[in-house]
């Protein structure tokens, strides 16, 4: 199926959707309003580029019809929730019927395999498990392959490397801060990644990185490093690199990737940088066409060195929204913003600094208090301070420093406000 | 009467970054406003400046005009004699009086200094160290 001629893989796309559009027009109201509102029909779609005329979708249509609503499989075929959090306080869902589960531990079985992930092979999986698609995705696709999993989720560092030592990991998947975070622990530990552990491979995801980092990982960590791809809409993490290191397989099977002008939603073609939209070949629960992810890229489709004729996408370089991923959580300024409204001390103006500082990331808020707020004694202030602080964590979850400013203090904006300020050297 | 005994503070928000604090002596400068005492609270990210001014009515207005965040609060003035044990004798005073300090600062002038303190409630306080005999100063006595 990754090595199928070109021309099939196609005529494979275009079988799928055209099922899969005739499909939900005639099961699914959500996407038959759509698509009536559009002025296309099933009948439409000729052609693998006529996906062109189908409407998008995006996180605002999980959003307005949370929970459920947009679910195309009955409660009862759903074996699993996943929530990450959405712009505005309020969750995103997403349903998985035992198919679904199915394709997507398929398609990380695949990514697995072809950065050379298997049987005999142990792998430390320390993605958060829970409502993060990250743990619970790499398990069940680490097991599919055979190889042993260490579901040790996020935290307690110490305890993770001497794991590590103990039951001879070979293989870890992580976000990549955490494990240069690892890398810093173990040394202080006065362990050697190198010789006193087996860990040679590393499946990194899930925050923006880059190579110059994935030089320093394997440099100074000695473990080989490879980028992973996908989001909650789509499943969760499903495409990886290959051993080449040269962009990350989409399986044709599985999704059908388009390049769009973010501006204009005009296509783009093979090679230029764009925002990616993803039509998801293989989900029942929750069908996703022409999905604008937002994430900026390019794909290529030339058939890789490894053999393979799944097209592939560059390193994502950024976002056509303004989403953060901050250690690994998605974070909106409109959340921050939400959130600091609520306190009736504030007066609204503010500005959000991310920086990484060794190798993990933070987020400082600086704040206008209203004059009212203002006491005379400092505990107060600390007081206040701290209460920012706790509500942001409670909406974002991600710890927050807070800072507080006089008012009139921060920048004002003539057009559009900058407020975020991102100083991460990645 | 413990009005008279009330001592008016004014207190400024301070931003952490170079000069701030610049900016508000200038702003005291320009309107002709002299600063008897003054004490920076530095917290993480921010600070306070409180002084004891001539003028606090001239100087909160003149402040707040220029956009600072500034408060009054009612300290009272206890004097001390500027010698070794000068500060004993006024803070067992306070002690015995059973005053809780929430913070303080001093100024000495030849053999004289005075103690401004913020308490939580100045009205009792000042009938509290009177009723035990402590003299309590008046704005124009600083």
């Amino acid at each position: 199926m990754e090595c199928m001629p070109i021309d099939e893989l196609r005529d494979l796309q275009y079988k799928s959707l055209k099922g899969l559009v005739s499909n939900l027009y005639g099961s699914n109201a959500f996407y038959r309003n759509r698509m009536i509102s559009e002025n296309v029909s099933p009948d439409d779609i000729r052609s693998l580029s006529d996906i062109s005329k189908l409407p998008f979708m995006d996180k605002n249509d999980l959003r307005d019809n949370y929970p459920t609503d947009m679910f195309t499989s009955p409660r009862k075929d759903v074996v699993r929730y996943h929530v990450s959090s959405g712009t505005t306080g309020k969750p995103t869902l997403v349903g998985y019927t035992r198919n679904d589960i199915e394709f997507w531990t398929e398609s990380l079985a695949r990514a697995l395999t072809s950065v050379g992930i298997g049987d005999g092979d142990v792998i430390q999986v320390s993605y958060g498990y829970g409502l993060f698609t990250g743990g619970l995705g790499l398990h069940y696709g680490a097991e599919k392959v055979g190889a042993t999993v260490l579901p040790a989720s996020t935290g307690s560092t110490e305890r993770q490397l001497e794991l590590m030592i103990d039951l001879d990991v070979t293989s870890i998947a992580c976000t990549p801060s955490y494990l240069v975070h690892m890398g810093d622990v173990a040394k202080k530990m006065g362990i050697d990644l190198r010789k006193d552990t087996k860990l040679r491979k590393a499946v990194l995801g899930a925050e923006p990185w880059s190579d110059s980092m994935r030089g320093y990982i394997e440099k100074e960590l000695g473990v080989q490093a490879y980028d992973i791809y996908g989001t909650s809409e789509i499943s969760g993490p499903m495409f990886t690199e290959c051993t080449e290191k040269n962009g990350i397989h989409v399986w044709g099977d599985t999704a059908i990737m388009e390049i769009i002008d973010p501006e204009t939603c005009e296509s783009l073609g093979p090679g230029e940088e764009g925002e990616l939209v993803m039509t998801v070949l293989k989900k029942e629960a929750m069908p996703m066409i022409r999905y604008r992810i937002r994430d900026l890229t390019t794909v290529m489709d030339e058939k890789c060195k490894c053999g393979r004729t799944s097209p592939r996408i560059k390193r994502i370089t950024g976002r056509s929204d303004d989403m953060l991923i901050i250690r690994g959580i998605n974070v909106f300024p409109s959340q921050v913003e939400h959130t600091l409204m609520q306190i009736p001390e504030l007066c609204g103006q503010y500005m959000i600094y991310v920086d990484r500082v060794g190798a993990l990331d933070y987020m400082n808020v600086q704040v206008e208090m209203r004059p009212e707020a203002f006491s005379d004694k400092v505990d107060d202030m600390l007081k206040l301070k701290k209460r920012i602080s706790s509500e942001l964590k409670k909406y974002l979850n991600i710890a927050v420093e807070a800072e507080l400013m006089s008012p009139g203090s921060l920048p004002r904006f003539d057009g559009k406000a900058k407020r975020v300020i991102d100083r991460r050297v990645l | 009467m413990s009005a008279e005994h009330m001592i008016k503070q004014l207190s400024v928000f301070i931003n952490n970054e170079p000069g701030r604090l610049a900016h508000v002596a200038a702003v005291l400068k320009e309107c002709n406003v002299n600063i008897k005492a003054f004490n920076i609270a530095e917290s993480s990210g921010f600070g306070v400046f409180r002084a004891i001014v001539d003028d606090p009515g001239k100087a909160f207005a003149e402040l707040s005009k220029k956009g600072l965040v500034v408060k009054e609060t009612d300290v009272i003035a206890v004097p001390m004699i500027n010698r070794p044990g000068g500060l004993l004798d006024v803070a067992k005073a306070i002690g015995d009086a059973n005053i809780n300090i929430e913070y303080g600062y001093a100024y000495a002038n030849g053999d004289k200094a005075s103690f401004f303190i913020r308490v939580d409630d100045a009205a009792a306080a000042v009938s509290k160290l009177k009723a035990a005999g402590v003299k309590v100063l008046t704005e124009s006595e600083i």
